[in-house]
């Protein structure tokens, strides 16, 4: 893979982890904020792969494997933790959510 | 050298040392007993000063026979060239024995211990070479000679005595007695003078409350004079060079109830020591130029050997002038010696005639072979010596026309008279002015004391206000004082004749070029003026018509006259009044003449200011015929022959010999007819009232010299008024203020600022700092966390928003860095 | 006798002490057994002094004699080493004559707070403290006593001084103490510069030699002692405690510091600094010189300028240890014989002075000149023995101080080879003007205080008598000493002359060596 392809990876794992920010700090619903995490950490899995592909190894697919592992763990712990917040308070809106103000 | 066996001090000659011993003695009894004895306390101190006379004349008679026997001793020698080598083996006046009681030095083989004789160092002795041991040169032999020619180059040994004083570095110093002619001559006049004086005190402070006190110190006075003028050393020589300055210290404010006399004491004493910083480094500089000694002996010798550095000699004499300046009234530091008549009158007549002022005389004389060279006075026609003598001639002189106090007129007299001693030194006519020294002892003493007289009649100094026709009044001290004023002045036959005429001729005939012409040309001027202001003197006193008695006079100096004719009882609590009242004293009707025990003083002064003269008549010229044993006595006797002073015969190292001047009837004459025309004007001005009388008043110029006249020069302004006020005023307030304000401002900044730094310390860094820590942290914790829970919002996207920009800080930081 | 020998000095030493343990044991009111029981030990002391000298070898000066050497703090290997020789032996006869004088003097002018016990155990305490520094040949033995006699000496200005004492005695205290500090430092600087680890003064001059101590390290380790015992003489400009002291001072508090203490620093020098290190002492040297002679002179013009007598009498300690100070140096025989000879006339002297002024306050309730006048007239004896004092302290020959000041501007002409001596002859001539100063001051004292007549403030006060029985006691002595030391120096000089000779050829010996 040349540095032309690797750019363009790159780019595009720039723009899906500003998308990602984007989401995380501006949406209100829980779940939008853990989608949009979903999407910083496959930002980071696409710029692993392009890296390791760049540089002809596998470190960094290996490196993506065990992200997106722990993504489905915590994507299953935040959609607990999210799901728990309904119940109590029938609500997902996260400015609402502020009990651990100190 | 001598042949010893023949030549034996007598008696008189080897125990001198206790004349001073006497004197000292006399003091402490007097001080001690004196006040239960009341009058009769002068008693012990006319007794001891008495004895002293009669050693003194012992010792004369004894040092006349002292020379003979040297003289023949070398003709012997003479006639037996043989003995010459084993004379070298003297030892030299340090010789190292230990012991307090080394008698005498000079241990030449065979010599009786008892009549050792001090022998100066080894290497002097003309018969060292064998050649020169000669017993009588021919007659007249060479022009530079003169007169002395007669007497040939024979040494005559000082008799000396040390004991064990000091030792310093290893070095043992030496106290002792050296008696030579001029020692000897000495221990005549000043005993003789302070004789009359202590006779003459008895009644002149008769009443006094410190009469005691008054014997005391005239015994004191005179033992610091005689030991001095017998110093073996030169430490002993400032020692007593001090003692003396002491005692005319106490003796001039004897009356120190009144201020003026107290400062007239300070002044002289202070002046002193202003030569005297001269006299310690001239000293100071001989002690170490010569190898480290004090022997005087030794050092002359040295210096006439050439062996000490002529700069170092010049150093040294130029150093000793200032002392001689101060201690015997030299311009510029006189001023001190008109004051000193604060003084009681007698004490001034010992003063002037026979201590204190004559030291400074004694030691140039003492030190010659140290000035001789170090100014080569031999060979030049010019030189400070001279300059300092001939400049003090003229300006005492100049001062005595504007006195009104009798007593200072005389001051001023002996100021320019002293001027002539020095001027004399100057020249090289080293005997001139010891004799001159001699026959002045014997009529300044008399005319101080006859002046005494006078304000004893009078109970005033002041010849304008209070004096005239006295004459009438006081014949025989007119008489006397007329006598003492005639020699003075230098009327033939007078002893100030022979004196002052010797000294002229040392100026016209001495010196490099054949004379020291500017100093014949000033001592002649200042015969003239002394003729003059002598005789103005004795108009004021002794001829018109009386002044005084008029009841009180506010401002006449009564204080220095303290007597009266009844006995005042000595109250000690009112003593301040009583001397008030005892200087008027029953002072009623005219004054009369005074009792015997003021004028037999005057008596004996007069008549040796008519004979001491001929004790130096010359023999020379148109006096050939004077018979040989009585011609130069004085010089032959009185004047030192040996290594320590300079040769007759042996070229110095400045290449000249020692000579003597020769009797010219030219001098003679001249000076005689400038002393009659001084008379002669002052008696046209005053008897006759003739010249432009009141021409102070009427032109500028005579206004102007009179006053820088009447302001003594200006020196006392400059002294008292700039110099002493400045020291005690504003220069010593400033160095005051820099130690109070300065060094101790510093130390109390110091001082403060610990204070102040100790307070920052405690306020600013303990308490608010270290403790504010401590508090601080504490607080800071607290604060810390209110402020972080600011923070916690409890919004999860705000934490990630910080997160993010953490992030982005923390990576942008990173880049950079890397 | 062996015990002499052995314990002699020891036993003179802490003999006062024993004397202050004794006076604890009575009350405080028991004034007269309190007095009488100063007065034997000192007298005591005394006795065991002379004994001491009589078992001294003049004839053998020059070497330490009666030493004890005793092991005392072995950590630092500090020594109780003890030894008298020809150069302590004038000083430690001067302590023992003024004490007991003083006692003497105190049996009727306790100043106030009364309270005797406690102040004649000071002056005890003071004793010993002098006593030892006098006879300590090791240096934390010497810096031990050296600081013993401080605190009595504090207190003493403190407790029974005038109204400005406590602010005299912090400043007399803590200068002092400033330069004990530094001088602390140099003795432990040659402690562990030599290497050798000893404390003994003879033993440390050898080692210095020995180490090959660099120049520039000796100057420094001088400096610190310069400043110790400079400060103690006290040397301009460190000179600023000592009119305080002596002004705020009670009477025979100034007279021993003016007759003692003042002379532990200059004894000091002479013993500890110029010994061992001579190549500092040579670098030092011109500037001693310099201070000594600005002193002189500075001593003088400030003197010109009090209104008090008192103050008047301490400025002028300023200037008469400037010629001490001249005389050391030189670094010559010559000059340090003056300095001795300089200590103890000083010591005499203005140790007489004091009494004089200390009585004076007495009589007239004041010292300031302007307002007395006329002592000769109210109390003749007292007035003619002021004047004596004032002309020996001016320097006139044929009285003790004299012999300090001549020899001492003497010396400055030749110096110690190697010295320049361009430089030290200015110095003398300086020093001989100060001579003019000297007279200037006193005389003017004098005039002021004892001639004239009474002012009307006191004409009539029946407080003003002559001299008491006390004060003759306490005075003939000093004045006669002054007078026999006058016209016979070498009492003295004999005595100081082999020990001053061997220091002067050591120094000249290792400058020698070392340049």
């Amino acid at each position: 893979m040349d540095d032309l392809m690797l750019n363009q990876f790159l780019l595009l794992g720039a723009i899906l982890f500003a998308t990602g920010v984007y989401g995380v700090l501006a949406k209100k619903n829980a779940v939008l904020v853990l989608m949009s995490i979903e999407l910083i950490l496959n930002a980071v899995n696409i710029n692993l792969v392009a890296f390791g592909a760049h540089n002809g190894t596998i470190v960094g697919s290996v490196f993506a494997l065990f992200v997106i592992a722990v993504a489905a763990a915590e994507v299953g712990v935040g959609l607990a933790i999210v799901l728990l917040i309904y119940r109590n308070r029938k609500s997902v809106d996260l400015d609402e959510v502020a009990q651990m103000k100190g | 050298m001598l042949a010893a066996e023949t030549v034996t001090a007598g008696f008189f000659l080897e125990h001198a040392y206790v004349v001073p011993l006497i004197m000292a003695a006399s003091f402490a009894l007097t001080l001690g007993i004196g006040k239960r004895l009341g009058r009769h306390a002068s008693w012990i101190g006319i007794a001891a000063i008495g004895v002293c006379f009669l050693f003194a004349i012992g010792a004369n008679v004894q040092w006349a026979d002292y020379v003979q026997d040297s003289e023949h001793a070398a003709e012997a020698e003479h006639d037996d060239e043989s003995h010459a080598e084993d004379e070298g083996e003297a030892g030299t006046p340090d010789s190292e024995e230990e012991g307090a009681h080394t008698e005498g030095v000079g241990t030449t083989s065979g010599e009786d211990d008892e009549h050792a004789l001090g022998a100066a160092s080894d290497e002097i002795g003309p018969s060292v070479d064998g050649e020169t041991a000669s017993a009588r040169a021919p007659p007249a032999p060479a022009v530079e000679e003169g007169e002395g020619g007669g007497h040939a180059e024979y040494e005559v040994v000082p008799v000396t005595k040390t004991w064990t004083w000091w030792s310093n570095g290893g070095v043992t110093f030496e106290a002792g007695m050296l008696l030579d002619g001029m020692t000897v001559m000495m221990l005549f006049v000043v005993t003789l003078i302070s004789l009359l004086v202590h006779v003459f005190s008895t009644d002149y402070v008769a009443g006094d409350r410190r009469y005691t006190h008054y014997f005391a110190f005239l015994s004191l006075f005179s033992a610091a004079m005689l030991g001095f003028v017998m110093a073996q050393n030169i430490v002993q020589l400032i020692t007593l060079w001090e003692l003396v300055g002491v005692c005319s210290f106490a003796l001039i404010g004897h009356w120190w109830e009144d201020k003026p006399n107290s400062d007239a004491a300070l002044k002289a004493f202070l002046t002193n020591r202003v030569g005297d910083i001269g006299l310690l480094v001239g000293m100071i500089v001989l002690f170490f130029a010569a190898g480290q000694t004090f022997d005087i002996i030794e050092i002359n010798t040295l210096a006439n050997e050439g062996a000490i550095s002529h700069t170092a000699l010049v150093v040294a004499s130029v150093a000793l002038i200032a002392a001689v300046m101060s201690k015997s009234g030299q311009f510029i530091l006189h001023t001190w010696l008109p004051d000193a008549m604060a003084g009681p009158t007698p004490v001034s007549a010992l003063i002037h005639a026979a201590t204190m002022v004559v030291a400074g005389i004694f030691m140039v004389a003492r030190m010659y072979g140290v000035f001789w060279n170090g100014l080569v006075i031999g060979g030049s026609s010019v030189n400070l010596l001279a300059v300092v003598g001939g400049l003090t001639v003229l300006g005492g002189a100049g001062l005595a026309f504007v006195q009104s106090d009798i007593k200072k007129v005389l001051a001023y007299s002996t100021v320019s008279q002293l001027g002539y001693m020095v001027m004399a030194l100057g020249v090289g006519a080293w005997t001139a002015a010891l004799f001159h020294l001699f026959t002045h002892a014997f009529f300044k003493a008399g005319l101080f004391l006859g002046a005494g007289s006078v304000s004893h009649a009078v109970h005033s100094f002041d010849m304008k206000k209070d004096m005239g026709g006295m004459k009438k009044f006081m014949p025989k001290t007119f008489w006397t004082f007329l006598i003492c004023t005639g020699a003075l002045i230098g009327i033939f036959p007078l002893a100030g004749f022979w004196s002052k005429d010797e000294i002229l001729a040392g100026a016209a005939q001495l010196g490099g070029s054949g004379s020291y012409t500017a100093f014949l040309i000033v001592g002649s001027i200042g015969a003239l003026m002394t003729a003059a202001y002598m005789t103005r003197c004795i108009y004021l006193t002794f001829f018109g018509e009386f002044r005084g008695g008029h009841a009180d006079t506010p401002d006449e100096e009564h204080a220095t006259v303290s007597h009266g004719e009844e006995d005042h009882p000595v109250d000690e609590d009112h003593a301040a009044d009583a001397l008030d009242h005892a200087g008027h004293g029953d002072h009623h009707g005219e004054p009369h003449e005074s009792g015997p025990r003021i004028l037999v003083p005057l008596y004996i002064l007069a008549g040796l200011a008519v004979v001491a003269g001929f004790v130096n008549v010359p023999d020379s010229g148109v006096l050939s015929w004077v018979p040989e044993g009585l011609a130069l006595q004085f010089e032959h006797l009185f004047e030192p022959k040996g290594g320590y002073f300079p040769s007759l015969t042996e070229a110095g190292p400045a290449g000249v010999t020692f000579a003597h001047p020769t009797f010219d009837l030219g001098i003679a004459i001249g000076s005689t007819v400038v002393a009659l025309v001084g008379i002669g004007l002052s008696y046209a001005w005053y008897f006759k009232g003739l010249g432009p009388h009141g021409i102070t008043g009427r032109n500028r110029l005579a206004r102007a010299g009179y006053r820088f006249l009447e302001n003594k020069y200006y020196f006392d302004h400059l002294y008292t008024g700039v110099i002493a006020a400045g020291f005690k005023g504003p220069i010593a307030r400033a160095v005051n203020w820099f130690n109070q304000k300065g060094l101790d401002g510093v130390v109390d900044g110091v001082g403060k600022g610990a204070v102040g730094g100790g307070r920052f310390v405690y306020d600013q860094i303990d308490q608010r700092f270290v403790d504010g820590v401590v508090n601080g942290s504490g607080f800071a914790a607290e604060g810390g966390g209110q402020f972080f829970r600011q923070m916690q919002t409890g919004k999860v996207q705000q934490y990630a928003a910080i997160l993010f920009v953490a992030s982005v800080i923390f990576a942008g930081v990173f880049i950079i860095v890397i | 006798m062996d015990f002499i020998q052995d314990w002699g000095l020891t036993a003179m030493v802490f003999a006062p002490l024993v004397g202050v343990a004794l006076m604890m044991l009575f009350p405080r009111d028991a004034e007269e057994t309190h007095k009488l029981i100063a007065m034997v030990a000192s007298l005591v002391t005394a006795g065991i002094g002379i004994a001491v000298f009589a078992e001294f070898d003049f004839d053998q000066s020059g070497t330490l004699q009666l030493v004890r050497d005793h092991a005392w703090i072995d950590v630092i290997n500090a020594r109780y080493e003890i030894a008298i020789d020809g150069l302590s032996v004038p000083l430690i006869a001067l302590t023992l004559l003024i004490t007991p004088l003083v006692i003497a003097y105190s049996w009727n002018h306790f100043p106030e707070p009364h309270n005797p016990k406690a102040f004649l155990a000071l002056i005890l305490v003071l004793h010993t403290g002098m006593l030892g520094t006098f006879v300590a040949q090791d240096l934390i033995l010497f810096f031990v006593f050296f600081e013993v006699v401080l605190l009595p000496m504090y207190f003493m200005i403190g407790v029974w001084g005038g109204p400005e004492r406590q602010y005299a005695a912090i400043k007399f205290f803590l200068y002092t103490l400033f330069g004990s500090a530094l001088m602390i430092l140099s003795f432990l600087a040659l402690f562990f510069l030599t290497g050798a680890e000893t404390f003994s003064m003879t033993g440390l001059a050898e080692e210095v030699q020995a180490a090959d101590i660099a120049r520039g390290t000796q100057i420094l380790v001088f400096g610190g002692m310069f400043m110790g015992f400079g400060i103690k003489v006290p040397m301009f400009p460190f000179h600023t405690w000592l009119p305080d002291a002596h002004t705020q001072a009670p009477t025979q508090g100034s007279v021993i510091l003016a007759a003692v203490l003042l002379k532990l620093g200059t004894y000091g020098f002479i013993r500890v600094a110029l010994p061992i290190l001579p190549e500092g002492a040579e670098a030092w040297a011109p500037w001693i010189g310099l201070l000594a002679v600005i002193g002189i002179i500075y001593g003088a013009l400030g003197c010109l300028a009090q209104t008090d007598m008192k103050r008047l009498i301490a400025f002028s300690s300023v200037a008469h240890m400037g010629y001490v100070m001249l005389g050391i140096s030189t670094l010559t025989d010559f000059g340090l014989n003056a300095a001795v000879f300089g200590m103890v006339a000083h010591g005499l002297i203005t140790g007489m002075l004091f009494f004089i002024a200390g009585s004076i306050k007495e009589r007239f309730h004041t010292l300031e000149i302007k307002r007395l006048g006329g002592l000769l007239v109210q109390a003749p004896r007292m007035g003619w023995i002021l004047g004596f004092c004032t002309m020996a302290s001016l320097g006139l020959p044929g009285l003790a101080g004299f012999w300090g000041e001549f020899p001492a501007i003497l010396s400055a002409y030749q110096p110690m080879e190697g010295l320049p001596v361009e430089t030290f002859r200015t110095y003398m001539v300086v020093a001989a003007i100060g001579t003019v100063f000297a007279a200037g001051y006193l005389l003017w004292l004098y005039q002021r205080t004892a001639f004239g007549t009474p002012s009307e403030e006191f004409e009539h006060d029946e407080n003003i008598h002559d001299v008491e029985t006390p004060e003759w006691v306490a005075w003939v002595p000093l004045l006669a000493l002054i007078l026999v030391l006058g016209v016979y120096p070498n009492l003295v000089f004999q005595v100081t002359d082999d020990s001053i000779v061997n220091v002067a050829t050591s120094i000249a010996a290792a400058v020698g060596a070392g340049g």
